[in-house]
């Protein structure tokens, strides 16, 4: 018979997100309802065109933290993760670890979409001698695992899954594969995106995918509102330690939540449109591996991207894995404030989803002035909504372009 | 106009000050990049692609293995100048 596998606690928490430079301040402007979409303090709508002109960006000051000469060596998806993962290094005790212990699972949409952009700027004006050396290190998508893994020391594995908008969920689900396999006591694990760049804009907004709210973009990400009409992108990065329950216990450790159940699914079917069947056979999959029963449920944080067809597909997906069962659940998108991080939207909302637990508390989803009536589950509109006590268990979605279907479960510590 | 070996110097400390974070007032003629300055080779290259735009200079792949000190590439620049 095989051994117990390890449960795999939450035990440190980072990031720099649109709604703020650190978990705290972040967790709560979420609180708040706090939109962070604004139109550009730029020139890209005039000078290339661009019809969408707004987005969430990286609070101010977020990535103070670092010297001159490191953000140089690093694509600012790289430094997004940088300043996260120290977050949750030192939110989880900065412990003493055996370095073949400890690994890393980052993921990423895009890479280092600005570095390759740039440098390709270098090439055709100034010439190939011009080019940065270091391009190749920071454009790459490994990159952020790469250097996380050297920040920590970290040897067991250094991994980065790369599904579009799954990627930052997908990074959790592996991590807490590594520490079942046995192969380490702790994993960082997260997500990290900096694509907010006028060609990216353009290339969403022509695939029809983004709001094309300008004069009102504070409003434009609106999940489950009738006049809902695509998403807002977003860009950061966060983080979160994972750790068998064995280690954390032995070290007392604070423990936010369990990562108790993935589901991982593809859908096999559209390059971009998502599938019912493929998020459903996902979430199915999370409650069985945590061996749950959908009255467990009490809050999902939703992809929600805020996309017309999406939206409503996605919950009755959700209802359909859940029999049902959803009169005890409420429902969040927190990328009605934060826009879409792309690679970092699973990773936030999965630490948006371990603190819900902890705190005992849902974010609200901002920006609803007409609920969609299609809408099969209740959502915390506008508010937050408390939760209840006792054992509960709050399900984090996250989807991506190619049919990646992540579902993880996080239960009450 | 060419540039003086005062102002070679000064130019290079804000380059690898810029790449390294090392202070502008540790790079010294006869510092070496590896050893007191603890400089690898990609920020070499770095240093290297910098100045040359700053200088206006050609410095060859295989020159760079020979600039071992500051006073060598300093040197280096201020030749390649003429």
């Amino acid at each position: 018979m095989p051994a117990p596998r390890s449960r795999v606690a939450v035990t440190g928490l980072g990031t720099v997100s649109p709604l703020g430079g650190d978990v705290t301040s972040t967790w709560e402007a979420a609180l708040a309802g706090t939109s962070t979409a604004r139109t550009f303090d730029n020139d890209w709508k005039e000078r290339y065109g661009l019809s969408v002109d707004f987005a969430c960006q990286l609070v101010p000051g977020a990535l103070d933290s670092l010297s001159r000469p490191e953000s140089r060596k690093l694509d600012p998806s790289g430094q997004y993760s940088m300043v996260a993962a120290r977050e949750a290094w030192a939110d989880a005790g900065a412990p003493e670890v055996d370095p073949d212990r400890l690994g890393v699972v980052v993921g990423t949409g895009i890479g280092g979409i600005w570095t390759t952009l740039d440098q390709w700027d270098v090439v055709r004006e100034r010439g190939a001698r011009r080019v940065n050396p270091f391009t190749v290190p920071m454009l790459m998508a490994n990159g952020s695992a790469a250097q996380i893994s050297m920040e920590l020391g970290a040897r067991a594995g250094a991994h980065t899954p790369v599904s579009a908008c799954a990627s930052g969920a997908e990074a959790v689900a592996l991590g807490m594969g590594m520490i079942r396999d046995g192969r380490a006591d702790m994993v960082v694990v997260g997500g990290t995106e900096a694509s907010i760049h006028p060609m990216t804009i353009a290339a969403f907004a022509n695939i029809r995918a983004l709001s094309g709210r300008v004069d009102d973009p504070e409003h434009a990400s609106r999940p489950y509102d009738v006049d809902r009409d695509g998403f807002v992108l977003g860009e950061g990065a966060a983080i979160l330690v994972l750790e068998s329950e064995e280690h954390a216990t032995a070290r007392g450790a604070r423990v936010y939540a369990y990562a108790s159940g993935r589901g991982m699914a593809s859908d096999a079917h559209h390059i971009s449109a998502p599938s019912a069947d493929g998020q459903s056979r996902a979430v199915r999959e999370a409650m069985e591996d945590a061996d749950l029963s959908p009255s467990d449920i009490v809050h999902v944080n939703a992809h929600g991207t805020s996309t017309p067809l999406g939206d409503i597909g996605e919950l009755r997906a959700v209802s359909d894995a859940l029999d049902g069962v959803t009169d005890q659940v409420v429902v969040t998108s927190t990328k009605s404030m934060t826009g879409h991080l792309l690679g970092g939207a699973g990773a936030l909302e999965s630490l948006f989803s371990a603190l819900a637990s902890y705190h005992r508390i849902a974010p609200p989803t901002i920006n609803i002035e007409n609920l969609d009536p299609e809408t099969p589950m209740r959502i915390a509109q506008n508010a937050p909504a408390e939760l209840p006590g006792g054992d509960i268990a709050v399900l984090n979605n996250a989807f991506g372009f190619g049919g990646h279907d992540i579902a993880v479960v996080f239960t009450s510590a | 106009m060419a540039h003086t070996e005062n102002e070679i110097l000064e130019g290079l400390a804000e380059i690898v000050n810029e790449e390294t974070g090392v202070a502008t007032e540790d790079v010294k003629l006869e510092k070496s990049f590896t050893d007191d300055l603890d400089i690898d080779s990609i920020s070499m290259m770095t240093i290297v692609v910098n100045a040359e735009e700053k200088f206006d200079v050609r410095i060859p792949d295989e020159e760079v293995k020979n600039l071992a000190t500051v006073g060598d590439a300093v040197k280096y620049i201020e030749g390649a100048q003429n």
